[in-house]
Order: structure tokens, then sequence, then C-alpha cells
């Protein structure tokens, strides 16, 4: 079947801001859903607040618009560009919600927008669990037994006949969000109540538990003839109960026989056909009873997804390319096979080879909440690794999550008891693959271990195999070791760094050793066919065999070092940076060599580079990949902190670094250096020291003065920061937060607090600087700069210090020899321009600066590194953003119940939107409805704020109660405001009796939320308030600066002026009304 | 690692691994087969007698061997290669490791080597003649058996596959809707499954029967089974099937498929490195539908070489080969894949109901014996 003709104009929906359990798999298969349409000639337009995507990028669509991901401005867009298709299907489950409400609302009938990929009763079946079980008994399927319920009282009537454990599942909810098993009766109705809360129907699904079965998951493809085809199978490690994006996984399927297998796929084609997926691609999930192979069926997602992003990188099928081709009417049978491409996309890939896909938690940052894996995922990231058997796959994926790991090391804690470790195994928990060989180490049998954990005995035995190697190497030294048994480490899947671990000597030592010995990786690719048929498309994978298939030396190549699995603090906009590197060098006529881990990637899509290795990013890799490509230098300065760690090491290794030295980066990073050369240059910094001892951390805050600002040195994301008042917090931090010692110091810095931050991204070349933008903080000194909103252009600062921005930048890129992307943090602070940090490397805010300004900055970067100066590429001075921009983040707290919401110097957002208008305070609301949360335009204010905020406070409650707000206020603020003579109700605060202001909260009675924190005395009484408010929509301004901004958000949005606009339009200077 | 055991192709080059199953020397022509489960159906699919089997997928063995899921009374391939055995098996229906298996039925099994590499010389070089050593073999002395060795064209195997006798599968069901005649040049039992799933009681003939044997058996239709080796040394198949043109409907299924064609009037051809596998597509030029299908064989059928009235009615997506043949006139049909599965897809089941709709628009014609 040819592509349609009847449509010129298709509306695909991004995923909006990253979340958990919504990562950036999104915008790679939405990017290349983009890339296909416009390649089947297709007018494409997009809509997705998320900046930092390849996929917002102007040139994937005729016209991209940044805007909210709600039914308004998605509605609005569809007036503006009457598409004729709407495709619902590579933006995941936000995607596929606004699909049904646009269609609910009546508004894609009434433009004539038709959905492709899958239709709403498709949609419908596979998202609403009654309907999807009925479509399944019908089809005479399997399923688990379960009930839909919409009240606590039903479900008690349904655990009384069922019995305990059951699932509970909302209906309509990300990720399995709000989802959880219940053991016993006060776990399954706070869990209900949680369920139909999270549901935006107020509905959960009571199921049987399969709780310990085996899960399997088949990524399958239909098109409009009825072809359907299963593109990858992939089984979940962990027993059903973990979340598949919790759980360790592995593709293909490794423990079910032909028989089996062939019975899901006859299954999952049956499902698909069922539930009414047109075209596109699904993931079917099962379960099976280990005990007699007893099938049911789970669900079916009817759109591409994380799953399906991993298979696409597993097998080398592009799942979403295909998807969306198909969903404009193309069959499978006329889309060639690009890796191979004499065959069709019609067939099923096979591989030679073992994929292990471990998930990456970010726990650490939310004391307090609670790390057992559940039906609700939990986890951040993921990392991919390829092998030719499970244990070296296993090895390099966990070794990629760069959480310390050289492979499945001694990881857990040795002295634990028996009981503990029981309990450690039979809970599911992040750490559980260490507890594990724990457990096999000490003897435990495998038959225990699988029976504890509900780990396949497979699994628990290829693990063994592990802890006995490593045994047998433990008996050895690394001189002693014969070069077969070191051989056979590797071919394990043996980190050097683990080797040089159980030997007691340096990594390099170990290479040495491994070179010297002829012990040295080969390159296989993965080409979709098992090299049944010659593949044209270059990806590539290390292990140790007789053969590389590799190209080596071959082309002016250079190596981008990507940023490996997303977590909070390095994500998807790294991602960015470096597809954008990738682009640029390509277009000057470089080879571009990628090398990452992270499955859901575009950098790992494999034609974003000339050739890409999905390998970790550690040292032994890298040198793995320079060995072979021999490429002209490597470049370190997109992906983050994790190939920056890199730098300096390859260089000692006689690897040339592109770009910024390896010593400029030490200059900016290392203190004592960076503190001369500021001092040398005249710019202010505030004042700091260095302690190696807690005694040490006391006279240094003594010397600079409290508050101060204290974190262990070389941290990402602002990991243990914290700001102590005074020297019992000082001392409190020691104790609880973070270690003070002669290996691991402190930095002690004078908090300057109530300044004014801000951030700038500039590109220099070694002898002029460019400076992308200068973005104010909304958010206080004090908030991490990744967990601030931002705004473009500035709103408050003084244009002196302005000024004063631009030249300390442009002298601090020159003096520390930047060639490409530098990030610098100011505050201003009684009139006085410090910087606080300078990273000469990318930042978090490129992404967002390239599209307020229009000037792609890592592109120029890419291109300085590459030789051309900024003279050349025609940039001088500062970029010019065409109206307001603002940056907000979102948060992960609803996955996290019980844990503050309260924002520090830790980062703690996994994602951020973008909004731009004509106005700041548009601007503002438009990012706040981006970012999720409600901004009331009428109604009741509670303004409860700390003793140096109750000033600056009063201008703001003052314009709340002109814009027509009732004011509700805790005493000493209600008191603050009735001296101004304002009318505020008085409200007890938590502690104080009842009712107070939470079960206002609760009640519905308070619409938006000014709450500054007040130190530890109050801490509960905030966390409270705001917990209960954020879980309610409502929003929670926690620093007067948002408040302010805040407050000019209801006034435009009162006047109902929000227009949307595309990113073309605002670069082309068209007005935006 | 104690590297017992080699892989020597007659160019020359080897592979060295570990053994498992049995030791001894094992001749063949050497093939890779894509499947990443099946491994217990293939080591028992009489197709692969005469040939080594190397599996792509690197981890086997990993569910270990089960009573029900055999194709054959036994293993008829001489070695099987892997790149990584798994002596663990994890499975409810596991009764004994792979290992177990190969020893139990004297297969040498070889693992530990880089299948890829081979794989890669084979899609390169063809399919050629090999051996698999496990035990204290020289290198040089192998290599000159593998060259002395038959090469697969123009070897006849089905003879070392056949049954002795003729045997009856009747359906559960005590009523047999049709009777069929089969010529066992290597028959899968699913083949046999799935007709007796259908309603059809099967005689299976040794593939050196007499028409008058046959003829007997008074069927309804005649089916041709897969089996191993090369089809154009079977002349005295071909010429049965031939008597039968026109007598009664016939469906064979690969090497099957390639006899009919021989005896239609076409001509076979050997593939470079032929079709191994469980994930082939095939387009059905009827419906226009593609199925995913399952593979073994090493020679196909020459489209330009049919006579007039035999329809190619699939082809093989990848490379264009000959997948199906049709001769209305006759009510003769075959595929050149394996609609049966065992191990793969079953997207192409439907085939047998297609052969039981001929079978009954003749029964109505009261055409047969």
């Amino acid at each position: 079947m040819p592509r349609r003709d009847d449509i010129e104009t298709i509306l695909v929906i991004g995923a909006g801001p990253i979340v958990i359990g919504q990562g950036c798999e999104f915008d790679y298969s939405g990017t290349q859903a983009c890339k296909a349409l416009a390649a089947e000639g297709y007018r494409v337009v997009l809509i997705n607040s998320n900046p930092a995507t390849i996929m917002t990028d102007p040139e994937y669509a005729a016209a991209t618009y940044v805007e909210p991901l709600t039914l308004s401005a998605v509605a609005k867009v569809i007036e503006r560009e009457k598409p004729d298709a709407l495709l619902p299907t590579v933006g995941g489950q936000t995607a596929l919600n606004l699909a049904v409400q646009l269609a609910e609302a009546g508004i894609l009938r009434e433009n004539g927008v038709r959905l492709i990929g899958a239709n709403l009763a498709a949609i419908r079946t596979a998202e609403d669990r009654r309907l999807f079980r009925a479509a399944m008994v019908a089809e005479g399927l399997p399923v688990p037994r379960a009930a839909a319920v919409g009240t606590l009282e039903a479900a008690r009537d349904v655990a009384a006949e069922m019995g305990l454990p059951l699932v509970i599942r909302p209906s309509f909810t990300l990720g399995g969000e709000g989802g959880a098993v219940a053991f016993n009766v006060p776990e399954f109705e706070r869990a209900v109540a949680r369920g139909l809360d999270a549901s935006p129907m107020r509905e959960v699904l009571i199921e049987e538990s399969v709780l310990g079965w085996k899960e399997f998951e088949l990524e399958v493809m239909r098109d409009l003839a009825d072809n359907v085809v299963v593109i990858c199978s992939i089984e979940n490690v962990d027993a059903m109960g973990v979340h598949t994006g919790d759980s360790i996984t592995v593709a293909p399927v490794q423990t079910l026989t032909d028989v089996e297998y062939q019975r899901l796929r006859d299954m999952a084609q049956a499902v698909i056909r069922r539930v009414g997926v047109e075209t596109g691609g699904s993931n079917v999930q099962f379960a099976v009873n280990p005990e007699d192979g007893r099938v049911v069926v789970i669900e079916i997602n009817p759109r591409v997804s994380r799953s399906s992003a991993l298979a696409s990188k597993a097998t080398g099928f592009p799942i979403a390319k295909i998807a969306a081709q198909l969903a404009v009417g193309l069959t499978l049978d006329e889309i060639p096979n690009d890796i191979t491409r004499e065959t069709p996309a019609c067939f099923e890939p096979t591989v030679d080879y073992v994929v292990v896909k471990v998930p990456r938690w970010n726990f650490e940052k939310f004391p307090g909440a609670d790390d057992v894996l559940t039906t609700s995922m939990k986890s951040v990231g993921e990392t991919m690794a390829l092998g030719r058997t499970f244990v070296e796959a296993l090895q390099k994926a966990l070794r990629s999550l760069e959480a310390g790991y050289a492979g499945l090391d001694a990881n857990a804690s040795s002295g634990l008891d028996a009981e503990l470790l029981r309990e450690r195994l039979r809970v599911p928990n992040p750490d559980r693959i260490f507890y594990v060989k724990l457990a096999l180490q000490r003897g435990w049998s495998e038959a225990d271990v699988a029976q504890t954990t509900g780990i396949d005995p497979w699994f628990v035995h290829q693990i063994n195999k592990l802890v006995e190697l490593e045994g047998e190497l433990g008996a050895f030294d690394l001189t002693s070791a014969p070069d077969e048994l070191l051989r056979k480490a590797k071919r394990a899947g043996f980190g050097d760094g683990q080797l040089a671990g159980l030997w007691g000597v340096a990594e390099e030592d170990v290479r040495r050793r491994r070179e010297g010995a002829g012990v040295v990786p080969v390159f296989k690719a993965v080409d979709t066919c098992a090299a049944e048929f010659e593949a044209y498309t270059p990806y590539y994978y290390s292990t140790y065999e007789e053969e590389n298939e590799a190209p080596t030396g071959e082309g002016r190549a250079v190596v981008i070092l990507g940023a490996g699995p997303n977590r909070i603090g390095q994500g998807i906009e790294f991602d960015y940076c470096c597809v954008h590197a990738a682009v640029a060098l390509r277009e000057v006529g470089y080879d571009v060599v990628m090398v990452n881990n992270n499955p859901e990637t575009v950098s790992t899509d494999y034609d974003t580079s000339t050739r890409l290795y999905f390998e970790p990013l550690n040292l032994e890799e890298v040198l793995a990949v320079v060995a072979g490509e021999r490429p002209e230098g490597v470049v370190v300065q997109f992906g983050g902190q994790t190939p920056l760690k890199l730098a300096g090491p390859l260089e000692a290794a006689g690897v040339s670094i592109l770009g910024t030295s390896p010593d400029a980066i030490d200059l900016a990073e290392d203190r004592e250096r960076f503190g001369r050369l500021l001092g040398e240059l005249g710019i202010p910094r505030p004042e700091y020291g260095t302690a190696f001892s807690f005694e040490e951390a006391r006279e240094a805050a003594a010397r600079v003065g409290f508050p101060v600002l204290v974190r262990p040195s070389y941290v990402l994301g602002g990991r243990a920061m914290a700001i102590c008042y005074d020297e019992r917090a000082l001392a409190r931090y020691a104790a609880e937060a973070a270690e003070v010692s002669p290996e691991k110091p402190v930095l002690v810095d004078r908090f300057l607090e109530d300044a004014f931050e801000a951030d700038v991204d500039a590109v220099a070349d070694g002898e002029e600087v460019y400076i992308g933008a200068i973005m104010q903080h909304i958010e206080e000194a004090g908030i991490h700069s990744g967990d601030s909103a931002a705004v473009i252009p500035p709103y408050l600062i003084k244009d002196v210090h302005l000024e004063t921005i631009r030249d300390y930048t442009r002298r601090l890129a020159l003096a520390l020899g930047v060639r490409g992307l530098i990030n610098i943090q100011f505050a201003i602070k009684d009139d006085v321009v410090y910087v606080l940090e300078a990273n000469p490397r990318a930042s978090r805010t490129v992404p967002f600066v390239s599209k307020a300004t229009g000037v792609p900055l890592a592109k120029v970067a890419a291109r300085i590194i590459a030789g051309k100066t900024l003279a050349e590429q025609g940039l001088a001075g500062e970029g010019r953003a065409p109206g307001h921009f603002v940056k907000e983040c979102v948060f992960p707290f609803d996955r996290f119940p019980g844990v503050d919401t309260v924002l520090g110097p830790e980062m703690k957002s996994t994602g951020e939107v973008m909004a731009g208008a004509s106005t700041f305070g548009l601007a503002f609301g438009k990012a706040q409805l981006a970012s999720g949360y409600h901004v009331p335009l009428r109604g009741t204010a509670f303004v409860s704020v700390n003793d140096n905020d109750k000033e600056t406070v009063v201008p703001i409650a003052r314009d709340l109660a002109a814009l027509g707000f009732r004011l509700v206020a805790t005493r000493g603020t209600a008191a603050r405001l009735r001296r101004e003579g304002l009318n505020v109700e008085l409200v007890f605060k938590v502690n104080e009796g009842r009712p107070n202001v939470a079960d206002k909260v609760v009640s519905g009675e308070i619409d938006l939320v000014i709450n500054t924190p007040m130190g530890r005395e109050s801490f509960y009484d905030d966390a409270t308030v705001r917990r209960a408010a954020r879980a309610r929509g409502i929003l929670v301004v926690t620093t007067l600066s948002a408040a302010r901004a805040t407050v000019e958000a209801v006034r435009v949005l009162r006047q109902n002026v929000a227009t949307v606009q595309s990113l073309q339009e605002v670069h082309r200077g068209v007005p935006n009304k | 690692m104690a590297k017992d055991g080699f892989l020597i192709l007659e160019d020359g080059r080897t592979f060295r691994g570990e053994g498992f199953g049995s030791t001894g020397l094992a001749l063949g022509e050497v093939v890779f087969n894509t499947a990443i489960t099946g491994y217990q159906e293939i080591l028992t699919d009489p197709s692969y007698a005469g040939q080594v089997v190397a599996l792509t997928y690197p981890h086997v063995g990993n569910y270990g061997v089960n009573d029900d899921d055999v194709e054959s009374r036994g293993i008829f391939l001489p070695a099987l290669v892997v790149r990584s055995y798994e002596d663990f098996p994890s499975n409810w229906r596991a009764t004994a490791s792979l290992g177990q298996y190969l020893e139990r039925h004297g297969v040498v099994g070889l693992s530990d080597i880089d299948t890829r590499a081979l794989t890669r010389h084979i899609r390169e070089a063809g399919a050629m003649r090999g051996a698999v050593a496990v035990g204290v073999y020289d290198e040089g002395d192998v290599l000159g058996q593998v060259l002395a060795s038959p090469p697969m064209a123009g070897r006849d195997l089905v003879r070392d596959v056949t049954r002795d006798g003729a045997e009856v599968f009747a359906p559960a069901e005590d009523d047999a809707r049709w009777r069929v005649a089969a010529l066992d040049c290597g028959i899968k039992n699913n083949i046999l499954r799935q007709l007796a799933r259908r309603g059809v009681e099967v005689t299976v003939f040794p593939a050196t029967a007499t028409a008058d044997e046959i003829l007997a058996a008074r069927a309804d239709g005649l089916f041709i089974s897969n089996g191993p080796g090369d089809p154009a040394a079977l002349p005295y198949v071909v010429d049965i099937v031939k008597g039968f043109l026109g007598r009664v409907p016939i469906f064979g299924i690969c090497l099957g498929h390639q006899i009919l064609g021989l005896a239609l009037g076409g001509r076979t051809y050997k593939l470079k490195f032929g079709h191994h596998g469980a994930n082939h597509p095939v387009k059905n030029l009827k419906t226009g539908r593609v199925e995913i299908t399952s593979q073994n064989h090493g020679f196909a059928v020459d489209a330009s070489s049919l006579p007039a009235g035999v329809r190619v009615t699939h082809v093989n997506l990848n490379d264009d080969t000959v997948e199906g043949l049709r001769a209305d006139d006759y009510a003769a049909m075959s595929l050149q894949y394996h609609p049966e599965a065992a191990p793969g897809p079953h997207d192409a089941s439907y085939n047998f109901d297609v052969f039981l709709e001929m079978l009954e628009r003749r029964t109505q014609k009261t055409f047969g014996f």
C-alpha cells in the first residue's frame, strides 16, 4: 500500500518534560517519527513543552510549538495549523491521554483531524483495564482474575473475596504511578486510596497477584495490511511485582522453549489485533507461572514505549521510525531494512548477542523515600549493554551505571547478618543483584536464592558462575594469573577495574598485563540478522572473540563521549548537546564516533553518528574504541560530568582531547587554582574554605561567616549539599550528611543569602567569546540552578550588573582557555557581582538558551572544536531572545510519598519545560501550566514566610489582595500583613491545633501556597502543607521571587491572552500577539 | 579452558573450542541457523542429516530438553556448534540438559567458538564441508577426511532418515475426514500433528515405497515431506510423484516442494548458504500478506525453469527465491518453508487448511485412486 495522499499536515504530540516513567526515550521515538514523516513528504507540526529534546529543534518540523501540553494549548495549535491527522503514539502516555481528551472534547472532529497510528477505540481498549480484560476474555486469551472499583468500600469487598496479596493499579497513569502490591489490609487500603487519587478517573483495578511469576514482554508491530511481526522479546530478571522500568531486563528471552515462546507470540498477535491497534508498535506484557507454564496477558501499550526504545537499540530495528511510516499507510514489506539495505523491514530481527538493561535510581537524593521496588516505577534512567553472554552483558551494564561499580562488584555490605540478607533478597530493592552475589558467596544454594528472590534459577546460576570465577581469580595475582584465565574473566565481562580491585593493583597494571597477553576486545556489529546478511549501518559493541568487524583508522574521525544513563543532574540536556555536536562535526566532514550506553537517547540512534559504539563510558572501553578508530581526538565537553572526568586519564594515556584542554577543565574545577585565577582577574567570589576535618570546617565557617554552603568536593547535581545557618547545623551536617576526612574534604563557601542568581551559557574560541544568554533564576539563591526556574532575558538585574556579568564571562572564558562551551554561575548581592562557579562544558541550559535565541550553542561549540572561529561562524556579542522565555522544572515527588518537597542546594528535578510569551508574567504562567501546576486565577492564597521574608512579602500580598485573592496566613505572617492594613484570615500551623492549614489544603480551601522555609523547627509543618498541596496540583511557591512572578502570571492569565507560537515564527520575528 | 575440540572447514579455516555432548569426529556440510529458540526441534529435524549446524544465538541449552519438543525418532545431524553451551537448564518441562541429550544420541557438541565469525565466513564463502572433532585429533588428518567426504550437491540422504516401514497416524477423534499418504523423506512430527489436528489420517510410507504400495492405502491425497540432501539425487521419489500428478491432490513441504518442482518439470539449484532460521519473510502473492516463516533448506526451485501451468504462490522477500508453488491442473501445491514451524512462528499454518480445501474440492469431484 502506498502512503496516504489524503493527508498533508500531521500533528505530532511529544511527551513533555522528563519525569520518572517517561524519559528521553520519547525524544528518540518522536525525533524518528518527525524525521520519517517529513521524509515521506508530510508537513509535520509538533507540540512538546520540553526544550531539551532534539525533536523540538526547528529543523525537525515545519512548525514546532514549545508550548504546554494542555488541552487548550494543543487545541490552539490545531486551530492555527489545521492538521489533517494526529499521531498520538510517539509521545508516551502524555500524548495518548491528550489525544483521548481532544477526541472527547470534540476538538478533533470539529477540526477534521483524524487519529493515525491508534484510533480512539483501540486506545480506550488498551488503557481502560476493564475494557481490556473484556476484550481479552472475548478473544479467549488468559488474564488474571480482577475487578475494577471506584471506591474503597467496593475494594474491600473484592479483597474479601480474592484474598491478599493483591495488585492495585490506577487507570490512566504513567509508568504505573500509584500502583502497588498489598500484602495486608492497611497496605491494601492505603494503596487503593492512593490509586484512586492518582487515577484521573478515580478508578483502580484490583488484580489477582501473579507475584513471583516470570515476566515477559514482546515488542510487536502491525501494518494496515495486517502483517504483524515481533521485533524483540524481553525477559525480566526480576519477577512480576517489580515494574519493568525498575527491573533488570534481558533480550532476547532466555528461559522459554520455542513452543512456549511461540505461544506468547501467537497471543501477542491476537492481543494487538483484538485491541485494534491498526498500525505501529505495541508492547505486550505477559506473566508466566514458573511452576506449570500458565500464561496470563498483563497489558498492552498501544504506542512506542521505553521498552520499544530498548528493543530498537537491542536489535537495530527502528521501531518508532517504522511505526510512523506505517501510520501513513506504508506496509512493512514496502519499507527497506536500513541496516541490511537489501532486505525489507517486514521480518523479525534475530540477534547473536545478549542485551541487558539495568535501571539507575537516585534514592540518595530523596532521604526518607522508600527504596522498595514495586509496580510503581522509581528509577530515573537506565543503561544497556551488549555481550555475547548474559554475564558479560550484565557486568558491562552495571559498569555503565557510573554508580561506582566496575561490574558485579562486592557492593553489598559484607557484614550483613543472615536474616537481613534474606530480607534484602526477598524484598525487591535497587541493590538486590549484589545481595544475590553476596548470598552465593556465602554459600547459599542457588535454589535457595532463586526461591527467596523469585529470580529464575537460570539467572542465579549465571551469577554463581561469576562468583566461582571470581574465586578462581582470587587464587592468583596479577602476575601469576594464567593468560587463559584472564581471557575467561574478560569474556565473562569482568572490567579491568574489577580485576584490579580483586588483585589490589592499579587498573592500568591490569590493562598493561592484559594487552601484553593479547587479551584485547574485538567489536561486533549489531545488524538485525545475526550476520546472515551484510550490514551497512555500523553499530558495534565490544566483546572478547576472535574476529573484529569494526573499521580501524579509516577517515578523519572524532570520538564523542556521551552522558551515560539519565540521572538527576545529568539528563537529556547533555544528550541533546552530544547529538548537536555529532551533527555539526559530520557537517564539516568528520566521521563521528559516538560512545554511549543509554538506550533511551537520540545519540544512540544508529544514524545520529557515523559509527556508534554501545559501551560503558569507562577508561577501559573508551581506550579500546580509540585504539580501533584512531581518531584525531576525543570530545568530552558535551556529555556532562561523565566524559569530563575521563579527560585527564585519557590525556595521560596519550589520547588527544579536542576543545577545552583537560588542564583548563582542572583549572576551573580545582577550587584553589580557580580561586587564584579569579583573584588575578579581580573577579569577586564568595569567601570559601576547604576542610579536611570537622574542626577545620568549623574554622572555615567562622572565617567566611554564616550562613555557609557546604558540600563534598567533586559532586554532581549538588549531592549532599546543604546550607548551614549556624554551627549546630554544621555539626549535624558533618554527622548525618557527609563525612569530613582527609580523604573526603568538604567545601565551605559563604552563602550569599537573598542574592539574585544568574547563569550564563557562552562559547569561546580562544580569541572571542559569544554569550548565548544571561538567565536569571526565579528561585532564590541557594536553590540548585537545575531546580530553579529561569528567565531570559533577566528581569530584575540592573544593567550595570548585566554588563559586569558579560565582562566577567568574556575574561574568564578567555583566561581559562575555553574552546567550546562554558557555563558560569553568578550571584548579585549588595551591588556586587560574584562568580560562584564556572564549568567549561555543556550545561543543562544549553538547549533552553539555544531555543530561546535561535543560536544552537552546542553546534557552534562543535564547529569551534573543528577549527572554525566564532567570526567565521558569523557570531559575535550576545544572543537575542525575541520575547520572554521561562524554563521551569518538574520534580518526581509524587513517586516518593512522604519525602519533603522543599528545594535546596541539592538538585531534585528530573526535567524541565519551556514557555515563551511577550511578557514575563505570561511566560512564567505558561511554564507553570506546562510543568503541571494549576495557576489559580482567583481564590485563596495561603502565605507563610520566614522572618527574613516578612518585609518583602508585603507588596506581594498586597498585589494578591488587589487581584481579589483572599489571604490566609499563619500567626507571624498574618500579624505583619495586618499591620499593613491587609485583610488576613489567621490559620493554625499544623502543630498548633485543628483545623489547621493542612486541613484547609486537603479540603480544597486553598488555591495557592506561598511558603518560604522556616528552618528545622517548622520543618514538618512546612513539609506537610507542601506535600498535601502538591498532591492536589496546587501551585506551591517557596521563594519570593517565584511569588512575585506568580502574581504577574495571574494578572496576565486572567486577561486570557495566552497564545501559542511556533519556534519558527519566534525566530522569524513574527510578533506574538 | 581446555580447548579440546575444533571445527575445521574445507578451506582450512579452523575454530578451536570446547567439546560437550559426545566426543568423536563428525563430518558434514557446515550451515548456520539464526533461530533464537528451538534447538531441540532443530536437532531432531531429519532435514539436517549430513549437516554440522552452528547456531548463531550464543546461549544454547538454557531450557534443557524435554520429552515433547521432538520432531523425529532421533538426531540425524552429526554435530552442533554453539558460542556458549549452558549445562544448567531452567524450565518446568526440562528433563535433561542439552549435553546429556547429545551424549545419549552420540552427537558431538562444540562450544566457545566465535560463531559469528563462522557465520560471516559461510555467508561470504558459502556453505562448505567441514568437521567437528572433539578428542585427540590431528587437524591435517581431519582436513584430509573433510576433503575426501562427499559434497552436499548430488547427495541422497533421504535413504538415511526415512522409515523402514509404513506407519499410520490417526487423528484424535475417531472419524478421519481425509486419508493422506505421506512420503517420508525425513518427515517432522509436527507435520503429522498439524494434519491430525485437522482430522487427517496419515499413512507414512518410506521414501522408497513403490507406487503400488502407496496406491493400496487408497488415500485422498499425497504428501511429500521435508528431508535432507539434494532433491536432484532422488529420481526414485520424483518418479513416484510424477505418477500421482493429476490423480490426487499433492502437498509438498521443503524437500517435498523441491521434489514436486522437479516432478512438474522444473529444476533445482543449490543456494550459497541456504535459509536456516525462523524469521524469513515470505509474501503470499495471492493475499499480499507477509508471513514470518521457519526455514531450513540449502536447495531451491528455479522459477525460470517452471513450465506453464505452474504458479509461484509465495516468494521470499529477502532474496526473491521461490517459496511456494501451485499447479492447479494437478491440484498440487508446495511450500519451500515450514508451515508446521517447530521451531518458529505459526504464521504459515493456514497452508494446511489450504491443502484441506484442495482435498475437499477434489473429493467432491470424485477424483482419486
